[in-house]
């Protein structure tokens, strides 16, 4: 009854959802980590579907390290938030332009 | 029957919590959201079969990462007011292309469906009897130990990398550097004088 | 033997431009003089067995050069009668140039390049002459043709210099273009380009016809007009006659070589190289009398009303080339190549004399400001006089002739033997006009009082002469001539009034050897050359076949009546005596008559208005298409959508794509997002 299908709708329907709110959060820097937090959760809802599916062990090794960067990433990440946090005053990055060419 | 109804139920709280996380005004308020969604998708994990994944979703994400983000939000004295506006402006384009791309993953599905399944090129066959952990750790250790290897320096590297980006020299802190320490010698502490009564020392 | 004749010019020419000021002026004079006087001697070696009648014809191979289908074409040196003449002519000429010009160009600075240029037209017009086919001809036409703009324009900084030079060319390259299609016709027609198989050919295809721009013509006409198109354009005929004049702009060593004994006479030379060609064509050799006879009056009516000196030699020279032609196209060819080798001395005799008035006058050329110069210059005087008097074709008949008066007095009588009766008028009227001028010219010169106070130049050679101190002027005894500022003080010396106090002195003997050999030459070339030249048997014993050569027409000038012969000497007598009353004895004659008949005056000054026509015909609508073109086609069209065009589309494109920088992260993450469901969308649909 509860196939494939249905993980990977639900994993889509997540994944669509951090994108959307990585798109739109522009005036909030936490919410945007929060929602590439999102992506990844649903790209390791996938792994584990497939791996339960094919019966194949190594969609959740996958996971697991997925797992790892996602955690060292949100690090990283919390920490240059907290640096921009110091040099600016505000979290919100739709000004940020420094980069421009 | 069970299945259907607790994946039906953890699926529901998942995109809930999602949509919620993302659309929040208060950033405390997002990551409570946020961890209702792990934990929702560690129960999906679970109904998988893959509980290992599931806890370690649960011990690493709620209680690593999402506590990292309540630590940041809480320090970081954020104006709420002000990010109020802004989420409007460019949710038409962001949920077209969120559409879009959750669309194409089932489509992408799909056929793959269609083309069946070559079990004979399973890299790690999961056999019947073991228990997920002992199955997991036989791959881990042994066929992609160097990758597991990897991941603990990405580790490492990342911790460094958060020490480094975000230290800072306080001012007026006074700490020991024991070789400086270790290097004085007596004739740099102190000096002999003769100095005639009444008058003072310059030190 | 004939290589070194022929290549020794070219070494140094090489040696001398290419060491140019590294080398040093004396070794770049030395070498290329002993290389053009070795030449010269060599030359006279391999002409005297050609006058002996023991040598024929010799080919020497030197190298392959072309081979396509079934042309080939080789560089190949040609020795026969005609070739010898003409090689014993340009060395001659050239050497006695080129020691000249040690003494007149000694106080330039760029001497190596002069002498080395020099040399390379040596060389070109040796390999022109020496040329076994008509390809390695056309090499030495365009030789020579470059040489001539590279000497006229020698003073480059000089911009009339360069308007000359270019003038020169681009009018040579008209009359080349009709060598060229000359040529091409000529391979066309008899499959080859080697001047011996054509002209054996060519009786065989006379009467035949060829298309030619849309209609049926005969062959050997088309071809030979085609040809002589280029003889008009080397050696300035009516019609391509406008840059001799102003090729005076060069040096006068220059002019002497280059415009009087050799370039010019190059076209006379192939005239009479192919007139086995041209004897098939009754048709061309009418046009090229009536053309030579054409030229030789307009350029005489010219010669008569100019100031310049050289400028009249010019004229002159460019009358006596139509001499040449009118021979040759009544068929006398070896009259022409007479009087080719009889003026070659005479005209480089009266251009190095000029010279030598114009380097005593301080570079002052105006004869107006001439005038008395026979006691201050006499040796150049006697070598101007006996070069006027071979001009003018003084002599008795039958006991001694200056060297024109055989050359010329042929040329006239043949006219009247080939029962052209109208261009030996012609003929007549152009030797008495040829007198005056020529006569006028050494009157204006040499008699008379000195009139060159008022010269600009004149007055740059005192006030140098105040500057320099006096050594360079030659000063008699108890007479203080250059020393005041003021020109016209001459009340505590016997000087004559007009001479400002300034002495004309005579010229080095580097250049009074050259005019003494030349005078040599004028007096005695034709009464010593004539037997071999036009002689009755000539054609048998010195020509052999190398032109063709009308043995009845020749005996027919030797028996024409009396009357006829002496009205070439009449005709001398009549322009002499004309020139001595307007010019000695009544002084304002020319002025009254030029008052009077203002209009004619106008006309031959202007040199019958053919420049100004030349202007509004070809010059201007050029100039015209030249800037239409620039600015329409390649500014406009080409550029803008071109170069510019492509500079424009990037300067865009990049303006645009560096919005794509906007420096927003999330600009950068959307993007990144968005390429991602391309890829994705792409991977579906696939």
């Amino acid at each position: 009854m509860i196939g494939l299908v249905h993980y990977l709708v639900v994993a889509a329907i997540l994944f669509a959802l951090g994108v959307l709110g990585l798109v739109a959060n522009r005036k909030n820097l936490i919410v945007m980590l929060m929602a590439i937090e999102l992506i990844l959760l649903a790209v390791n809802l996938n792994l584990v579907a497939f791996s339960a599916y094919l019966q194949d062990m190594v969609g959740q090794v996958f996971a697991m390290f997925v797992l790892t960067v996602a955690a060292g990433e949100a690090a990283i990440g919390l920490a240059i938030l907290v640096i921009y946090f110091r040099g600016r005053g505000t979290i919100a990055v739709d000004d940020v332009n420094r980069m421009k060419g | 029957m069970i299945q259907a109804i607790a994946f039906y139920l953890f699926a529901a709280v998942v995109l809930l919590s999602g949509a919620l996380t993302i659309s929040s005004r208060n950033p405390v308020h997002a990551v409570m959201w946020l961890i209702l969604a792990f934990f929702n998708a560690a129960g999906l994990m679970v109904l998988a079969g893959a509980e290992f994944v599931a806890m370690l979703l649960v011990i690493v994400y709620v209680g690593a990462v999402a506590v990292l983000f309540l630590f940041v939000v809480m320090m970081l004295d954020i104006d709420v007011a002000e990010m109020r506006a802004g989420f409007a402006r460019y949710w038409p384009l962001g949920a077209t292309l969120a559409v879009a791309l959750a669309a194409e993953l089932v489509i992408a599905q799909q056929a793959w469906a269609v083309g069946g399944i070559d079990l004979a090129r399973r890299a790690g066959p999961i056999a019947a009897d073991k228990p997920n952990i002992v199955a997991l750790g036989e791959l881990l250790y042994t066929r992609y130990l160097l990758v597991f290897e990897g991941a603990g320096l990405v580790l490492l590297v990342a911790m460094i990398g958060a020490i480094v980006l975000t230290h800072r020299e306080r001012k007026g802190s006074r700490y020991q550097n024991v070789p400086r320490q270790n290097a004085r010698r007596p004739q740099d502490a102190t000096r002999n004088v003769n100095q005639p009564v009444g008058v003072g020392v310059e030190l | 033997m004939i290589l070194f004749v022929v290549f020794l010019p070219l070494i140094a020419a090489i040696v001398a431009g290419l060491g140019n000021k590294a080398l040093g002026v004396v070794p770049a004079k030395l070498v290329t003089t002993g290389a053009l006087f070795a030449a010269a001697i060599l030359s006279w070696l391999i002409f005297i067995p050609y006058l002996q009648g023991t040598a024929g014809y010799t080919l020497t191979p030197v190298l392959e050069w072309m081979r396509s289908g079934t042309m080939s074409v080789d560089w190949a040196l040609r020795v026969d009668a005609l070739t010898a003449v003409m090689l014993v002519v340009i060395t001659s000429v050239s050497a006695l140039v080129h020691l000249y010009s040690w003494g007149y160009m000694s106080e330039d600075p760029d001497q190596p390049r002069f002498f080395a240029y020099l040399s390379l037209f040596t060389f070109a017009m040796l390999m022109l002459v020496t040329a076994d086919n008509l390809v390695q001809m056309f090499f030495g036409w365009e030789g020579v043709g470059l040489a001539s703009y590279l000497l006229i324009g020698f003073w480059f900084k000089k911009p009339s210099a360069n308007a000359a030079a270019i003038k020169a060319f681009v009018v040579n390259r008209v009359g080349d273009l009709g060598f060229m299609l000359g040529i091409f016709g000529t391979y066309l027609v008899f499959d080859t380009v080697s001047i011996d198989a054509i002209l054996r050919a060519a009786p065989g295809m006379a009467g035949s016809t060829i298309g030619f721009l849309g209609f049926r013509a005969d062959t050997l006409t088309v071809l030979c007009l085609l040809l002589f198109v280029g003889a008009m354009g080397k050696s300035a005929q009516l019609g391509l006659h406008t840059w001799l004049p102003d090729a005076m702009e060069g040096p006068t060593p220059v002019s002497a070589l280059i415009h009087a004994a050799t370039m010019v006479t190059a076209g006379v030379f192939m005239v009479c190289r192919l007139s086995p060609m041209f004897e098939t064509s009754p048709v061309a050799l009418d046009v090229v009398t009536f053309v030579g006879a054409a030229t030789c009056l307009f350029a005489a009516t010219c010669g008569m009303v100019q100031t310049d000196i050289k400028r009249v030699i010019a004229y002159s020279t460019c009358s006596q080339l139509g001499y040449m032609f009118f021979a040759a196209g009544i068929g006398a060819y070896g009259a022409a190549m007479f009087h080719l080798f009889t003026h070659a001395f005479f005209k480089a005799l009266l251009f190095l004399g000029a010279g030598s008035v114009i380097h005593a006058m301080h570079h002052e050329q105006d004869m107006r400001y001439y005038g008395g110069l026979r006691r201050e210059i006499p040796l150049t005087f006697w070598a101007m006089l006996l070069g006027t008097l071979a001009i003018t074709g003084v002599g008795v008949a039958g006991v001694f002739g200056f060297a024109g008066f055989y050359s010329k007095d042929a040329i006239i009588e043949g006219g009247w033997a080939a029962n052209e009766v109208g261009v030996w008028f012609v003929g007549v009227l152009v030797a008495a006009i040829t007198s005056f001028y020529s006569w006028r010219l050494m009157f204006l010169t040499f008699w008379g009082t000195p009139r060159w106070a008022e010269s600009e130049h004149i007055q740059h050679a005192l006030h140098d002469a105040h500057g320099h101190g006096h050594d360079q002027e030659a000063h008699p005894a108890g007479e203080h001539g250059g020393h005041e500022p003021s020109e016209h003080g001459p009340s505590q010396h016997d000087l004559p009034a007009g001479t400002g106090g300034y002495h004309p002195h005579e010229s080095p003997w580097t250049m009074l050897a050259p005019l003494g050999v030349l005078t040599l030459g004028a007096v005695f070339a034709g009464w010593a050359f004539e037997h071999y030249f036009i002689g009755a048997d000539a054609g048998e014993h010195f020509w052999r076949g190398t032109i063709a050569f009308r043995e009845h027409l020749m005996h027919a000038i030797h028996e024409v009546p009396l009357a006829i012969k002496l009205s070439a000497t009449i005709a001398m007598l009549l322009g002499l005596l004309a020139a001595w009353y307007a010019y000695i004895r009544a002084p304002r004659t020319p002025a009254a008559v030029a008052g009077q008949f203002e209009p004619i005056y106008r006309f031959l000054l202007h040199k019958w208005y053919f420049d100004e026509l030349y202007d509004l015909l070809f010059v201007r609508p050029a100039f015209a298409i030249g800037r239409l073109l620039w600015h329409r086609g390649d500014e406009r069209t080409i550029d803008r959508f071109g170069p510019n065009g492509l500079a424009y589309a990037v300067s865009v494109g990049s303006r645009g794509a560096a919005r794509l920088q906007s420096g927003y992260l999330y600009t950068y993450a959307f993007v990144m997002l968005l390429g991602l469901t391309g890829a994705v969308t792409w991977a579906i649909t696939r």
